[in-house]
């Protein structure tokens, strides 16, 4: 076994006549031993060495190709590792999101990094065990069975081993199969898993001893601005130059239309950018807003998904006697609205390039790099750092392009800041959706059929990358692709109804540049699938949750246990909605919402309790109700924290959030423009977790997102009996709404 | 290039600048290395950037140097508390879980100390008015009210 690590207060790595410097998680514990790899590393997801290392200190780093992106799995990755290796927690150290280091696990997204990440590395740690019981077994001539191991040692007949004593510093050499899992912990002897571990990176954040991505430096750096068209197709005519010389070090760099400005500081690169004249062609060609939903509908389909399909739907509808409903419900065109602009510094020395970002997958950064520049994989290294919180693809890997490109034209290390401008502007979005939902109860008030059709964007088949704006803008290669994430997701429905027939219209287009934004797809098409459930139930005057408990697949006890529970939590009252308590301007109601993410794991039940203003059109949320169950529970008061997240974030979406454009631009490029949930909006939040220890872990995040919109859609159809069917719910439309009624 | 003296965290700083209308937060960064006050938006909407000035709440990011007296004390969540001897806020966010990605803890914290002064015992109500104008994206609010609330009451 070869000598791989050795330990180093800040990882130093030389090779190939590159210096290398890389961060793991800032925690006491890291600061101290955060070990360095040297030479090459194993990265692929077949070797137990790929994702761990145990120093001659007894410190088990673990390399993790998901990343925190604010929601701390980095605590939670160290909590599954430290208890299936039987090490206290302050000796397991994290190093995430590093192509020279860390295996490509894929981007983190779609809430699996726990799921999908959190379970290869469990089964790394494992291997590990399993292989070091073998060694000690072999080294005390004992039994394994008659072995013990607890805090980084194994014991057994009066004698003990400690880790290092038995692999410290040298690899493991160990395969993993997917396909045949090494036995794990049982979950009855889990010491740090199901607890409630303050989360590591918390003191640092409290106290600003972080680095997060906007706060790294190399030496020598210069800072760049980017300055973007003002419309998003427009073309580069001229740049006057001059317009920037009484600013000191200020210089403009422009390749085709990617223009930008470095100075020697960063006041002086924000004063360079906001001064400097350019000429740009004039370009109109985004759709209207106020017709939005009308361009959505008449784009061209590229293709036709059928999602699920049951019985004949056109037949049951036909049926005579039954009793028809439809609706089209509409959600808007959303930012991911990172708090921190995103930021990244990039490198070039020796024909190589290093890029320092807070990117979700820099494993697909360094593709995106490598064909943007004509560059081989290895001589790209992609580094992680935690940026701002960013809920899926934002601007973030634009910022390393855009890093990267002023890098390669200024022969020096620069370091890129997006302004609130840049990033409400040019982050990708999430797209338009629009849902057409058509459904037949009989003369009984049961659901015959179930029928809808979601026009959203198509995504190019094999590509999950959504193409860099700096190298679209420089003219550098490009892949042209639509990449919106996997949004055709929950467009089929849990409910067994005896017709049924969910599609997805592909458009071969859509206004912005698309991308996942936190709960892509589930997110708006639970939405519509929610509400036009509620709207069964209203017709058929049944209780809502009742309503949806009939359709639940009876062999699904987890579904029915989540809304049973919900019930209980917020001491549901049964009854049809509407209520009819209509006097005075402000009436309340309650609305249930479900979601089994995926159709196959975390099943969420929602309660939202409303006061719809009919006056002001105002809707205030005092209580919203979650419950939820995502099998093992790794973190249960992180779970809580990503779950109060989701919901508020969704609020926000549901009641306030809306892109605003004209014909060139986006035209909401701020806070006060493009508003979000503000604190004396902010409900309280009441969550029963179901906790399973012996079930694999899913996701958590992503899934309480999915059941908000519909939860408050539907508590304000119970207090008012007006149906909102587009999103945002602003008190224009809210008024509008109750008007028309 | 110009010289200018400032009292940041109890300390007589110079620094080396080239526009006195620089906003104090880029000479705090840049020419201080300070991580605690964040750039969010450069238009004093979001509060990731607050610093306090003479005890008082301000955003950094739109507040030029030439504002600032040589003599005003200003303070940083760095100058607030460290790792070693946290203010209670910083203890009583710790102790609540008060943050997800932490972009914003820094405004919430330095806007929350300076409210707290001036309103010993606030109410929940009254935590959430303070910090009606600090922006947090993850949806921590409801931690972040109960720390202060926390806090309060040590």
């Amino acid at each position: 076994m070869n000598r791989q690590f050795r330990p180093s207060r800040r990882n130093v790595i030389t090779g190939s006549g590159a210096l290398f410097v890389s961060f793991s998680l800032v925690s006491p514990a890291s600061e101290a031993a955060a070990p360095a790899a040297v030479g090459t590393k194993p990265l692929a997801l077949t070797e137990v060495d790929s994702f761990l290392a145990i120093d001659a200190k007894g410190t088990c780093t673990i390399y993790s190709g998901k990343v925190d992106l604010g929601t701390g799995v980095a605590t939670a990755l160290r909590q599954i590792a430290a208890d299936e290796l039987d090490l206290p927690l302050g000796r397991v150290d994290l190093v995430q999101g590093d192509t020279l280091l860390t295996p490509d696990q894929g981007k983190t997204w779609g809430s699996i990094t726990i799921q999908i990440g959190g379970m290869q590395i469990r089964q790394a740690c494992a291997a590990a065990k399993h292989a070091l019981f073998d060694e000690a077994a072999r080294q005390l001539a004992i039994n394994k069975e008659d072995l013990k191991a607890a805090d980084g040692a194994i014991s057994g007949g009066g004698k003990r081993l400690t880790y290092p004593e038995l692999i410290g510093g040298k690899r493991f050499s160990i395969k993993l199969d997917p396909k045949e899992p090494v036995s794990t912990k049982d979950p009855k002897d889990f010491k740090v898993v199901g607890q409630s571990v303050p989360r590591l990176d918390i003191p640092a954040k409290v106290t600003g001893t972080f680095t997060y991505m906007q706060d790294f430096r190399v030496p020598g750096m210069l800072h760049g601005r980017v300055v973007r068209p003002p419309a998003v197709g427009a073309t580069l005519q001229s740049v006057d130059e001059g317009s920037i010389t009484n600013i000191r070090t200020a210089k403009v760099v422009r390749q085709n239309d990617f223009l930008a400005v470095v100075a020697e500081n960063e006041w002086a690169a924000i004063k360079a950018a906001r001064q400097l004249k350019a000429t740009w062609s004039k370009w109109e060609g985004l759709p209207e807003q106020a017709k939005l939903y009308e361009y959505v509908r008449g784009t061209k389909i590229a293709k036709e998904e059928v999602t699920s399909t049951v019985g004949n739907t056109a037949e049951a509808m036909a049926k005579e006697g039954v009793n028809t409903l439809k609706a089209t419900y509409e959600f808007a065109i959303h930012t991911h609205g990172s708090i921190g602009p995103s930021c990244a510094v990039a490198e070039f020395k020796d024909g190589k390039l290093t890029s320092w970002s807070a990117s979700q997958a820099t494993h697909d950064l360094r593709k995106q790099l490598a064909e943007m520049f004509s560059m081989l994989l290895a001589d790209i290294r992609c580094i992680y750092l935690e940026g701002s919180g960013c809920y899926g693809r934002n601007g973030h890997e634009d910022a390393a392009g855009d890093a990267a490109l002023l890098a390669k034209l200024t022969g020096k290390p620069v370091r890129v800041q997006w302004s609130r401008q840049d990033e409400h502007g040019w982050d990708p979005k999430g797209p338009p959706t629009l849902v057409d939902v058509r459904g037949a109860l009989d003369d009984a008030g049961n659901v015959s059929a179930w029928q809808s059709e979601f026009f959203i964007p198509q995504a190019t088949a094999g590509s999950w990358l959504i193409p860099l704006v700096g190298a679209k803008l420089a003219g550098l290669p490009q892949k042209p692709d639509l990449a919106p994430g996997n949004i055709f997701q929950n467009s089929a429905i849990p409910y067994k109804f005896p017709n049924i027939k969910t599609v997805c219209q592909r458009l071969e287009t859509t206004p912005f540049r698309p991308s996942w934004i936190r709960t892509p797809g589930r997110m708006q098409n639970t939405y519509a699938n929610e509400c036009f459930v509620d709207e069964l139930a209203a017709a058929a005057g049944a209780d809502p949750i009742d309503f949806r408990l009939k359709y639940i697949d009876a062999a699904d006890k987890r579904g029915i246990e989540v809304l049973d529970r919900l019930a209980k939590l917020c001491k549901w009252e049964k009854r049809p909605s509407p209520q009819r308590v209509l006097t005075g301007d402000v009436v309340r109601g309650r609305g249930a919402s479900y979601v089994k993410y995926e159709l196959y794991r975390t099943y969420v039940g929602a309660v939202a309790e409303v006061e719809v203003d009919r006056a002001t059109g105002v809707i205030s949320i005092p209580r919203f109700y979650v419950a939820h169950d995502c099998g093992q529970i790794i973190n249960p008061d992180g779970l809580k924290n990503q779950i109060e997240g989701s919901v508020i974030q969704t609020i926000s979406r549901t009641l306030i959030e809306e892109l605003k454009f004209d014909r060139s631009a986006v035209t909401s490029l701020d806070w006060q423009s493009y508003p979000i949930l503000t604190f004396p909006q902010v409900p309280e939040v009441v969550i029963d977790l179901i906790d399973r220890p012996t079930m694999p872990p899913w996701g958590a995040g992503e899934p309480a997102a999915a059941v908000v919109p519909s939860a408050i859609a539907n508590a304000v159809f119970d207090a008012t009996g007006v149906r909102l069917r587009s999103i945002p719910y602003t008190p224009e439309k809210v008024k509008a709404a109750i008007r028309a009624t | 290039m110009a010289t200018r003296s400032l009292n940041v965290n109890g300390k007589r700083v110079s620094i080396t600048i080239d526009d006195p209308e620089m906003p104090l937060l880029y000479a705090l960064r840049d020419n201080l290395a300070l991580r605690g006050p964040r750039f969010g938006c450069g238009l004093a909407q979001c509060g990731a950037c607050t610093v306090h000035v003479d005890g008082k709440a301000v955003r950094s990011c739109a507040l030029p140097l030439s504002s600032i007296e040589t003599a005003q004390r200003v303070v940083t969540l760095e100058g607030l508390g460290t790792p070693q001897r946290l203010h209670p806020l910083q203890k009583a966010f710790i102790e609540e879980q008060a943050a997800q990605c932490g972009y914003c803890i820094n405004g919430m914290i330095m806007e929350s100390a300076a409210f707290l002064v001036a309103n010993k015992r606030p109410t929940a109500a009254q935590v959430k008015q303070a910090l009606a104008n600090n922006l947090c994206r993850c949806g921590t609010h409801v931690r972040i009210v109960r720390a202060v609330l926390r806090a309060a009451n040590t």
